[in-house]
């Protein structure tokens, strides 16, 4: 990857982590997972799906799910930073005159369908990549699902379907953010070994850095990653990537703060010291 | 005609529409060879058919999807109200087996709380044919028809020559005016003898085939209503949600009220057996449906 263009998607990614921030207040949002998730969004738009302004209603285009619905601010934020959505619309986050919330919504531009029920759009993308299959159509499908959600078992029956059919247009990246909403994966219902399981049911996984765009870059450039065979990523990543203050935190799933801890996050995410946070900690939703 | 024709010929004049299966494949078994790349059999995973549905739907196909109602219905709920629903996507979902007609299956297989859960989900529209024929002169307007819709599968043979289909609305048979029998799907052949039987009495009936709980003809129940002494509703459901429910939400929207008699299944499952049999021990056979009317109607028999 040229310093140039990697230069472009860090400076993104940052510009999205502070729509996110700033969505983070007034009601609040699912902060954690948003972060973790930003960079996959940020480089699966702006390099790997064949998805613009002009061609999202095209049927020759890529299609992007978000099963994991928790982490829409970080679609949100992309879909500002690609000119899809008018940064002014996020302060109507919450607002009954959009359609801006917890979840994502088909009348904004660019998401193809709904989510927030977890274990439901693998098989909603696969349905998709089935009839890209069947019309002859290159279509590449992909589906981000959150590592928690795979405690879902329509995961697991979609999966083995999906390897019945061989649905190699079909990529599935998880955010391996290794929380669940209130507990860490591995303490709750473990997944480990995770690729071995996806292999075990058909797929071809690799495991990435969900950070690192370079890294990232190495891994999709090689889909599908066998003929045949749905594509997974495992993509590691960090609970609150950006903001060391939430990092890895159980409690800061799910955030409500303040205007005055907002302006404090977005100086901590360019690097100043940690935000004291004092507003009220919500684990259970 | 049957039901694999229509659809066969639905496919065959227009590529939308694709059959999709949880492995229920007997009212379609010769299909698959002939439509090739619209059969679509996702294995036992219901939940996964309907999502894949949607998906296809989003693609501009119409999917038919076709399993057993138990399953179809309740394993796959919320994928059907969340996917199918939200997004009003065209899909037909065919349950095979509903009510009695599951007869000696058992508890798990009783699709008795079908039409309540799916007329429930907004979009949804519903669809209980009383026989073979009534399903096939209405399955086109269903399938071609752009909203959700739910089917309970019934082939069962016709005793009667049914009218043509009108979404919403309900086919009348007689004039009666001492009572007017409410009915929908399979349990219809029972009432179209019972008639019979309170007729040669000289009870005058008025036998309604509901054919679309939702859309519910309601011009025609109200009119029944005024002019009928008698109100039976009569379905192979619980009381709950189906038939005798959505009456009374229909008298309540137009502040009426009316002297009804519901057949339906009281808060239990049926017991297994035949299907005659589980009619007979139910207390749904023509004969037994035509001596509670009697009773009610004080009239000797």
């Amino acid at each position: 990857m040229k310093k140039q263009k990697l230069h472009e998607l860090k400076q993104t990614s940052l510009r999205v982590r502070e729509h996110i921030i700033r969505m983070s207040g007034n009601g609040g949002c699912f902060i954690g997972a948003s972060l973790s998730c930003a960079d996959l969004i940020v480089y699966l738009y702006k390099e790997f799906l064949n998805v613009s302004k002009e061609n999202m209603k095209d049927p020759k285009r890529d299609y992007f799910f978000l099963s994991k619905g928790h982490d829409v601010p970080a679609l949100y934020g992309t879909y500002v930073e690609l000119g899809w959505l008018e940064e002014e619309r996020l302060k109507n986050h919450l607002k009954t005159n959009d359609f801006i919330y917890w979840h994502p919504n088909r009348n904004i531009p660019g998401i193809e369908f709904h989510s927030g029920s977890l274990g439901h759009n693998l098989s909603v993308a696969m349905g998709v990549a089935m009839d890209c299959k069947l019309r002859k159509q290159k279509n590449k499908v992909v589906v981000v699902v959150g590592d928690g959600e795979l405690n879902e078992g329509s995961m697991w029956e979609a999966l083995l379907v999906a390897s019945a059919y061989k649905l190699d247009n079909l990529m599935i990246v998880v955010d391996r953010n290794q929380f669940q909403a209130n507990i860490q994966t591995e303490d709750l219902i473990p997944l480990k070994p995770l690729a071995k399981k996806f292999e075990a049911f058909g797929c071809k996984a690799k495991k990435v850095n969900g950070h690192n765009f370079e890294k990232m870059d190495e891994i999709f450039k090689n889909f599908p990653f066998e003929k045949g065979k749905v594509s997974v990523v495992i993509a590691e990543t960090v609970r609150g990537k950006g903001l060391p203050s939430i990092e890895k935190r159980a409690d800061r799933w799910f955030v409500n703060f303040k205007e005055e801890e907002i302006e404090q996050l977005l100086k901590e995410l360019h690097g100043a010291k940690q935000t004291k946070l004092t507003s009220e900690t919500i684990v259970a939703r | 005609m049957t039901y694999a024709d229509i659809v066969l010929d639905l496919i065959k004049k227009d590529d939308r529409y694709i059959i999709m299966t949880s492995e229920n494949r007997a009212a379609f078994r010769n299909l698959p060879p002939l439509i090739k790349n619209n059969f679509i059999d996702t294995g036992i995973t219901e939940q996964t058919m309907i999502g894949m549905a949607a998906g296809l739907a989003l693609r501009g196909r119409t999917p038919i999807v076709h399993a057993l109602a138990t399953f179809l219905t309740m394993r796959a709920f919320e994928f059907i109200r969340t996917d199918v629903g939200i997004a009003n996507l065209p899909v037909k979902i065919v349950g095979a087996v509903p009510g009695f007609l599951s007869d000696g299956n058992g508890p798990t297989h009783q699709a008795i709380e079908d039409v309540s859960i799916m007329r429930g989900i907004p979009p949804m529209n519903v669809f209980c044919p009383a026989d073979e024929e009534d399903m096939l002169k209405g399955l086109k307007s269903v399938f071609t028809h752009s909203a959700p819709f739910y089917i309970r599968y019934n082939p069962t043979k016709a005793l009667v020559e049914h009218s043509k289909f009108e979404l919403g609305k309900a086919e009348v048979f007689g004039k009666g005016t001492d009572v007017a029998i409410l009915v929908y799907g399979f349990l219809f052949r029972e009432a179209f003898k019972a008639k019979e039987i309170l007729e040669s009495k000289g009870v005058s009936v008025r036998l309604i085939n509901i054919r679309t709980p939702k859309p519910i003809d309601e011009e025609t129940v109200l009119k029944a209503v005024d002019e009928c002494k008698l109100i039976v509703t009569l379905e192979d459901h619980f009381i709950t949600g189906g038939l005798y429910t959505i009456l009374a939400e229909v008298l309540l929207r137009n502040r009426k009220t009316a002297n009804v008699l519901p057949f339906a299944l009281m808060n239990k499952w049926f017991k297994p057996a035949l299907l005659n049999d589980v009619l007979e021990y139910e207390g749904f056979t023509a004969g037994q449906i035509a001596n509670k009317i009697f009773n009610k109607l004080k009239i000797e028999h």
